[in-house]
């Protein structure tokens, strides 16, 4: 399978192919020893680039991704604008040498689909009311997919954004739940999307400490109605604790002003 | 600028009968338009279907040919999948390469045809490695009243259904019909506040897209899902859209068995 299918892909992903020889899940754990609910290892850091207004550089397994916030700033070209409003626009974007088979560079529809849901995620988030006239573009690269990448992509925006200092009502924590051999698990990697029956993206709005809504849902694949409810609450553990990593990052490199907590 | 006036006076409109649990058209909330589909229209096509759903009209064409196999799975047919919103079927739709519009569209539609496994793949390999079927689902709006999601959906599989593979034309033996073992149905629900209205038309959609599709196979299987629009979604809501958009769907398949 050609990694650009990871995750929602089109091209010859076949849920079916789960090739019989292939079990993903071997003594109750799953190939890479993780537990159904565990999360892969995640590292943040906020700020990394010089010219963005702000940044954010994460690692969640083998994903690497970094994200842009450009703006509030003047929109070009200048029809875009909106007169009560600030415009948002988000861009995923591939590195050609991020998948095992070099990916042509540009936007396929993958990434138009993945950049669309994403920017409805954040639009109401966003306060876009307080820049009327103005964009705020959030830029994300994917240097290295290991599936997940729309989810590692998102939570990356967040930190990027506050690092922009934008203000939002909420911050936006995205995780995936796939269901491999018959079971669901949290965060799936590489194998377990490709040979998984299914894989539903999630992305939540944390206001307060606490999950509020549901920013973007997508899914492919075979679940119940049941299993959908369960994998929504797996999700929602797993989205918290990414949370609490977001908000390291940020106080990591905000805490010495002594931000107040809520 | 006219246009906006309007769209101000529809979403109020739909706001305040909403406030007593009606729509405007008189449906209830969970109340599907009159669905009416005709098949093999287009005998230049190896398959196709007209969906009517309420005023919403969207014709889909399927062409085969035999093509090369993706090298991940080189015994097995390939689906492709593209929508067109082509400037007759509304004001607002331009000409031009598809937007993230019509990509979405077509995506979405093809997750619940690829996901459910409607079509059996396998049986539409030619030589292994060398030599598949492609199937080409072309999706043609032609008059946009809402809700183009799943009346494309619904003229995808309905097309498919009476699709039959050319292999005359390319020499390659008898014509069979295309092995479909699936319908997937997709449903589409506006999200307002704490309501939701299933299978929004055009004015309704006044008051913001703000969607959530559900497909679900004949198996009460969920196959494909896609929260589209800027809103925030509640989890309890997410929950009842899951069991409505299965029960819906399984009255609009009640329609394709009669294919």
């Amino acid at each position: 399978m050609n990694e650009m299918d990871e995750g929602l892909g089109v091209k010859g992903a076949q849920k079916e192919d789960k090739k019989e020889d292939i079990r993903l899940i071997v003594d109750g754990k799953r190939l890479d020893g993780r537990d159904f609910e565990e999360l892969r290892p995640i590292k943040i850091e906020a700020g990394v680039l010089k010219r963005a207004d702000g940044s954010c550089y994460l690692e969640m397994g083998r994903n690497k991704v970094v994200a842009a916030v450009y703006g509030p700033r003047e929109v070009h070209p200048r029809h875009l604008q909106e007169p009560s409003k600030a415009v948002i626009r988000y861009r995923y974007n591939m590195a050609p040498f991020s998948v095992e088979e070099r990916k042509r560079p540009g936007p396929d529809r993958r990434s138009v689909e993945i950049s669309k849901v994403s920017r409805e995620a954040y639009e109401p988030v966003i306060m876009k009311e307080l820049f009327p006239r103005s964009g705020i573009d959030i830029f994300v690269e994917v240097l290295q997919a290991d599936a997940g990448t729309r989810t590692a992509c998102l939570n990356a925006a967040t930190v990027a954004l506050v690092d922009a200092g934008i203000p939002m009502r909420g911050l936006i924590t995205s995780v995936a739940v796939a269901k491999v051999d018959g079971v669901l698990v949290l965060d799936p990697m590489k194998e377990e999307d490709n040979y998984g029956e299914a894989d539903v993206p999630f992305a939540f709005v944390i206001r307060n400490g606490r999950i509020e809504s549901i920013a973007l849902v997508q899914m492919d694949g075979k679940m119940t109605a049941e299993e959908m409810k369960t994998a929504t609450e797996m999700a929602k553990k797993g989205a918290m604790e990414i949370y609490s990593l977001q908000r390291e990052a940020i106080m990591k490199k905000y805490g010495a002003m002594e931000i107040e907590e809520e | 600028m006219g246009e906006e006036i309007l769209m101000d006076i529809k979403k109020d409109y739909v706001l305040s009968k909403l406030r007593d649990e009606e729509r405007i058209d008189g449906r209830k909330l969970d109340e599907i338009r009159p669905i009416e589909i005709e098949t093999n229209l287009i005998s230049k096509a190896e398959g196709s279907a007209l969906v009517k759903l309420g005023d919403t009209q969207v014709m889909v064409g399927i062409k085969m040919q035999p093509g090369e196999p993706f090298p991940d799975v080189p015994d097995k047919g390939v689906i492709i999948t593209n929508a067109e919103l082509v400037p007759l079927a509304s004001p607002t739709f331009e000409a031009g390469p598809p937007d993230e519009t019509s990509i979405e569209l077509a995506r979405v539609v093809d997750r619940g045809i690829r996901e459910s496994e409607a079509i059996d793949l396998t049986k539409l390999c030619i030589e292994e490695r060398e030599k598949v079927w492609m199937i080409f689902i072309d999706i043609h709006a032609l008059d946009d009243d809402g809700n183009l999601i799943d009346a494309s959906a619904l003229a995808a599989i309905s097309a498919l259904l009476n699709t039959t593979v050319p292999a005359e034309r390319f020499g390659l033996g008898d014509d069979f019909p295309l092995p479909v073992r699936n319908l997937p149905v997709a449903i589409t629900s506006l999200v307002v506040g704490d309501k939701y209205l299933v299978d929004p038309t055009r004015d309704e959609m006044s008051v913001g897209n703000r969607v959530i599709t559900i497909t679900s196979d004949k198996d009460d299987n969920i196959v494909a899902m896609q929260k589209s629009g800027s809103y925030l979604l509640s989890e309890q809501k997410f929950y009842e859209l899951i069991d409505v958009s299965v029960e819906k769907a399984r009255e609009v398949r009640e329609l394709l068995k009669e294919i």
